[in-house]
């Protein structure tokens, strides 16, 4: 069974998913990330799903419980790298992942993580800025 | 019966030269238009029926008459092309009919059996190329609408970059599913090419907004959320903020009654300002 690889990139942690996903491969990706991050104190975590051509209910509800796993574990879910065909379909299945932020590439979700962290971090010197 | 048949098509190359005179005149007097060009596809059409109607009149499906069948394709194509009333094409055939019966009465004079016999044959023949002619006609208008609703389709759905990282759907029409998908794959395609992390969708061409559209604009709005671009939803008119009031929908999602202001936004979000430019250099004097 193969492993989904998990790089850790300052205070993030980077999962990118090339595989076809199935159970038993969500539950051992859920523990390996719970674990990483309690490990590697991380902050937030970047699921990037760009080589993902299908992505169905499974996946969509795999994604949520990331980030709610994440946010008790204080780290911010940033779901990057979507495609157009997917998005469509996952709107379609009234899936708007609502408890996930996303981004459009890794950059950009970078970013986004960084602004959130500091956003929590700082929250008097964004007021007062 | 094959002998029929026989008689009809050496019938047509006896007196092929009448027949043309006649069914031109027919035509032209008909209000089909007459030129060389119809001179020379009633030309054709006439080898054509000599050369097939050895054949069976029944059934004009078959694999002999496909010669004909393409000449009537392509006849009634260039009419539709042209803009010639279903009339005016349906005439092409039918007007036919005068001359071939006054050819059959004149041959068969003698033997009236015979004359009505021949006479319901041709006209059965006739009558199935007209309506064939007719249903092409008719085919390819409906393919010349479809391609003008494509066309539209894409017309109507343009994605502007209003500023680096900000794209505006300025949506016109109503918004039905075809439309939506549309829409909201273009707007997707643009997304991922751009990199742009806010989209403004302006409604104020929609010219009513009801629980289905509204329901279309939640899908584009959470389809691009999904690529990690935010939506400022622009353009709402007061009557449309009542409807939308009223039909107790949350739209759940940031809107602007005007496009202007849905760009302030943008423009605020990230991080760039618009400022007067007599202003900065006023600061920057006072800095120095």
């Amino acid at each position: 069974m193969s492993e989904i690889p998990i790089l850790k990139i300052g205070d993030c942690l980077l999962v990118s998913i090339q595989v076809d996903m199935h159970d038993r491969l969500a539950m051992a990706l859920q523990d390996d990330l719970t674990q990483r991050i309690v490990a590697d104190r991380a902050r937030g975590v970047m699921i990037d799903i760009s080589a993902l051509e299908i992505v169905d209910s499974f996946i969509g509800r795999m994604l949520n419980n990331i980030a709610a796993m994440s946010r008790v574990l204080d780290a911010v879910t940033v779901v990057v790298g979507m495609r157009p065909a997917v998005a469509i379909t996952l709107v379609e299945l009234g899936l708007a992942l609502t408890g996930v932020r996303t981004a459009l590439n890794v950059d950009k979700g970078l970013a986004l993580i960084r602004s959130i962290i500091d956003d929590s971090e700082h929250p008097d010197a964004r007021r007062a800025g | 019966m094959p002998d029929d048949n026989l008689v009809i098509a050496a019938l047509i190359e006896k007196h092929k030269q009448t027949l043309l005179r006649g069914w031109l005149a027919a035509q032209k007097r008909d209000g089909g238009a007459s030129d060389s060009a119809d001179a020379d596809l009633s030309k054709r059409f006439l080898d054509e029926l000599r050369g097939t109607a050895a054949g069976q009149f029944n059934d004009i499906t078959t694999a002999e008459w496909k010669g004909m069948r393409d000449l009537l394709e392509d006849f009634s194509r260039a009419r539709v092309t042209q803009g010639f009333t279903p009339t005016q094409t349906a005439i092409f055939v039918f007007s036919f009919k005068e001359p071939l019966f006054e050819m059959l009465r004149r041959e068969l004079a003698a033997d009236g059996d015979q004359l009505a016999h021949q006479i319901w044959n041709v006209t059965r023949l006739l009558d199935q190329l007209g309506l064939y002619t007719i249903a092409c006609y008719a085919r390819t208008r409906e393919e010349v609408i479809g391609r003008q609703q494509q066309e539209l389709l894409e017309l109507s759905t343009p994605v502007v970059e209003l500023w680096d990282g900000i794209l505006a759907l300025p949506l016109i029409g109503t918004l039905d599913s075809a439309r939506t998908q549309t829409v909201m794959e273009n707007l997707l395609e643009r997304l991922v090419s751009s990199g742009a992390e806010i989209a403004i969708i302006d409604i104020t061409g929609v010219p009513t907004v009801d629980t289905l559209v509204a329901q279309h604009l939640i899908k584009t709005i959470s389809a691009a959320r999904l690529m990690g671009a935010d939506c400022i939803l622009s353009g709402i008119r007061p009557q449309i903020a009542q409807t939308i009031v009223h039909l107790g929908l949350d739209l759940n999602v940031v809107s602007k009654a005007t496009m202007a202001d849905a760009l302030a936004l943008a423009l605020r979000r990230s991080g760039k300002a618009v400022v007067d430019r007599a202003r900065p250099v006023e600061t920057g004097a006072a800095g120095q």
